[in-house]
């Protein structure tokens, strides 16, 4: 099916020599900070994790939240998430290498990666997480590929798959709790120490991702002769709903938590990141920015009238994933460590360079996605009836 | 038999990824070096764990914290960044009592009391999260003294112990450290780091295996009281027997090794 | 030949590329590696004590695989005492036991290294001897 991809009009190369540009700077970023070390980030002595683990951490979200579509397809057979299931599947596929590329950029010796594997420790909850991660990535391109190669020969998908389908349900809240785990389990970081975080990070993972496969699916019907469908991404809609209400609900309790004991460890991170702390503020505009575009996400969502207008739901969903991206790859990083345990302040802004690297995984993520979805989608464009029978709209 | 293109390129690959990692499963094991008479210096200083009391009381002058520092940072070959407070390398250094002790202050402590510089450095805690969370047991604890070790050929710089250290013990090297160490006093006894590891205080393993003291102990002039803290008759346990004493942040179940008394 | 021209400018890449590090170097061959052992240190010594801690053949081959051994144990295990299999003591370390004695990093480490283009990085952070200029 890889000859599908090279294979595209103009607009397609457009976007990939677009992205190839953007990987290029990146590219020569790096190997800037190969070369001088981690000190060309914004990254300090306090401050020992920056914005690529915070974008690291909210990609395993995004990846995790193909369960989304799946869980419903394939154990309630919920057969309007038929078209969408592969869309799902090969998002998970680039955010898993870019959660990959961010680990690995972030090291500071990054020809021992291997260390890793040669000394195992399983109580590191890294160690794990590159297992898990690894693991994840290839179920994902085991059931998406053997799927869509089923559905190209107009077949029922083969029976030996089903195990591995069954496995990558269970295996994705797996990924995302183990990385709550990198942080839930710190002695002495108080904002991360607490037992609701792996249910705060499922919660925005599955608002995130499903609102980033519904702009998705709508790029794809604007683009091709493919249309996900309506109703997929009307019920796709309700589950961001309910777990963007679970999410800020969670956040909610935290900050329940924290004021309500007056326990000054538990609020000190909260105060600097949303009003400043001691005339450090760096963090509030933008803390600020994320609770508003949660207003607004929740405000488009819980309404029905508004969430079924498919323009209003494009923009609550936009809402949702960078409200979630600046809490979740940002400031929920950089929070833990401000103010640090020795309560001082010292405070994180990325530097030009990390960002060019930071936009350079970003691209590479797409560039992978743009080729899944180009060969998904003409996969999916050669197939008129799906294989419940049902006729595709055509939208033009 | 029948195969197409598609199932020998398939099988083909396969088998070349197995050969190959089996080859080099049997080479790493064929090769090692066929020696097991290795030993321990018979003038290393031994315990089953080491601890060290900071005698405050002994800390009158800045000189008296300089020296300890000095000792430590010269031996150990450790970098002297000053362009960049957040590239900073630190082993030993001082610590006032708000930031040594977050959360013991109240608001009628003396200035003198909140200012006053504490000596701190790793705790070679019992427990140490460090050591739970790296990737590669590149930091650990060792298991004939306890002291909590850093392989610095190992460490693959994921920053992750520092993250966990709630004593901010642990630096990070986000330069080339080596502009930074002054030629004339490098010892050239001691390694250097390089850039992308993590580094912290090693309790001096080097200089006990020697049979001496660690550097900061020898320069202190008895403000620092180094020994086992499980032989009931050595100098640490002849102190916290008789005096009152304190640890940094012991609630959070690390068991420093290192007490303080005033 | 169906698509005659496209195998032949192929061939032709290919075999540009493999002949390429041969032209590249115009067929010249670099100098074999002779390392030395005449230093200071090493001729201070009574003829008959000029020996490293294992014959030469075994440190010609496997020299690299015992510093990794000589680096776990000492840093890992705290055994700092290395018994040969003649019955002599070492104490293990790079810089202060075998660098001692090496103190010709150039012509001792460096120049079989070069060759043999393998980029050790020991001295990423281990301080080589100060050499005389010669």
């Amino acid at each position: 099916m890889l000859e599908l991809a090279i294979k595209g009009s103009r607009r397609y190369w457009g976007l990939v020599i677009f992205l190839l540009a953007i990987i290029g700077v990146g590219f020569i970023s790096y190997l800037y900070q190969f070369r001088i070390g981690l000190g060309i980030t914004g990254m300090s002595r306090d401050v020992s994790w920056g914005i690529y683990i915070g974008q690291f951490t909210f990609l395993v979200g995004v990846a995790a939240a193909a369960v989304m579509v799946v869980l419903p397809y394939y154990l309630h057979n919920y057969k309007k998430y038929g078209k969408i299931a592969v869309l799902a599947e090969f998002l998970a596929v680039p955010s898993v290498i870019m959660c990959m590329l961010f680990i690995f950029v972030d090291m500071g010796q990054p020809l021992r990666v291997l260390n890793v594997l040669l000394h195992p420790t399983p109580n590191s909850v890294m160690f794990f997480d590159m297992v898990v991660l690894a693991g994840y990535l290839f179920l994902n391109i085991l059931v998406g590929w053997t799927i869509l190669g089923a559905e190209r020969k107009e077949a029922p998908p083969p029976k030996w798959i089903k195990p591995f389908i069954y496995i990558a349900i269970a295996w994705a809240p797996s990924i995302h709790i183990v990385t709550a785990f990198l942080y839930a389990g710190l002695p002495g970081r108080h904002f991360w120490l607490t037992a609701i975080m792996a249910a705060r990070f499922l919660a925005s993972a599955f608002a995130a991702g499903p609102a980033l496969i519904i702009i998705l699916c709508l790029i794809v019907r604007r683009f091709t002769k493919f249309d996900p469908g309506k109703e997929a991404i009307q019920t796709l809609g309700k589950t961001i709903t309910y777990t963007m209400i679970l999410n800020v609900l969670f956040l909610g309790f935290e900050f329940f938590t924290a004021f309500y004991s007056q326990i000054p460890g538990h609020m000190h991170s909260f105060v600097y990141l949303y009003t400043g702390l001691h005339g450090y503020s760096q963090l509030v505009p933008i803390m600020w920015l994320s609770s508003i575009l949660a207003v607004v996400a929740l405000f488009l969502l819980i309404f029905p009238q508004f969430r079924k207008n498919e323009s209003l739901l494009a923009i609550a969903c936009m809402a949702t994933f960078f409200s979630l991206w600046i809490d979740k790859g940002f400031g929920l990083v950089v929070g833990g460590f401000v103010p640090s345990p020795l309560e001082k302040i010292t405070e994180y802004w990325p530097t030009l360079p990390e960002t060019l690297i930071t936009l350079a995984v970003w691209a590479i993520g797409f560039l992978v996605l743009t080729i899944l979805y180009k060969i998904a989608v003409s996969v999916k464009e050669e197939v008129v009836f799906d294989k419940y029978g049902e006729k595709q709209v055509q939208t033009e | 038999m029948s195969m197409n293109r598609r199932e020998f390129l398939k099988i083909a690959g396969i088998s070349t990824i197995l050969g190959l990692g089996g080859v080099s499963a049997v080479h790493g094991l064929r090769n090692r070096v066929e020696a097991s008479q290795i030993s321990p210096a018979p003038k290393a200083l031994k315990a089953k764990r080491w601890a060290m009391v900071v005698d405050m009381s002994k800390f009158k002058k800045e000189e008296d914290y300089q020296r300890c520092i000095d000792a430590c940072h010269q031996v150990h070959n450790v970098p002297n960044i000053t362009d960049n407070p957040k590239h900073e390398i630190k082993w030993l250094w001082k610590e006032t009592y708000e930031h040594a002790f977050p959360g013991t202050e109240d608001e009628y402590l003396s200035e003198e009391i909140k200012h006053l510089p504490f000596l701190v450095l790793c705790n070679h805690c019992d427990n140490p999260s460090c050591v739970r969370v790296c990737p590669t047991k590149a930091t650990f604890k060792r298991k004939s003294d306890g002291i909590v070790m850093m392989d610095m050929h190992r460490c693959i710089g994921c920053r992750f112990c520092m993250a966990a250290c709630p004593y901010g013990a642990r630096s990070f090297n986000y330069k080339d450290p080596i502009p930074f160490i002054n030629e004339a006093k490098k010892n050239l006894e001691f390694p250097t780091r390089t850039k992308g590891v993590v580094e912290k205080c090693t309790l001096c393993y080097e200089r006990l295996a020697t049979g001496l003291q660690p550097a900061c102990v020898e320069a202190s002039k008895g403000a620092l009281i180094f020994g086992d803290i499980e032989d009931p008759n050595s100098g640490v346990r002849k102190v916290l027997g008789a005096r009152y004493s304190f640890r940094r942040r012991p609630e959070l179940g690390t068991r420093p090794s290192v007490y303080y008394i005033i | 030949m169906y698509n005659g021209g496209k195998i032949i400018i192929g061939v032709i890449i290919f075999v540009g590329l493999v002949t390429f590090p041969f032209l590249y170097s115009g067929g010249k061959t670099t100098a074999k590696p002779d390392p030395k052992v005449d230093t200071p240190e090493i001729l201070k010594l009574a003829e008959n004590e000029r020996k490293c801690v294992e014959p030469k053949a075994y440190m010609k081959g496997e020299h690299m695989k015992m510093l990794n051994e000589w680096r776990d144990w000492v840093v890992r295990d705290g055994n700092t005492i290395y018994t040969a299999t003649n019955g002599k003591q070492y104490t293990m370390s790079l810089q202060n036991t075998c660098m001692k004695c090496h103190s010709n990093k150039k012509k001792f480490c460096d120049e079989c290294h070069n060759y043999t283009a393998v980029k050790p990085y020991c001295w990423d952070c281990h301080i080589e001897p100060k050499e005389k200029e010669s």
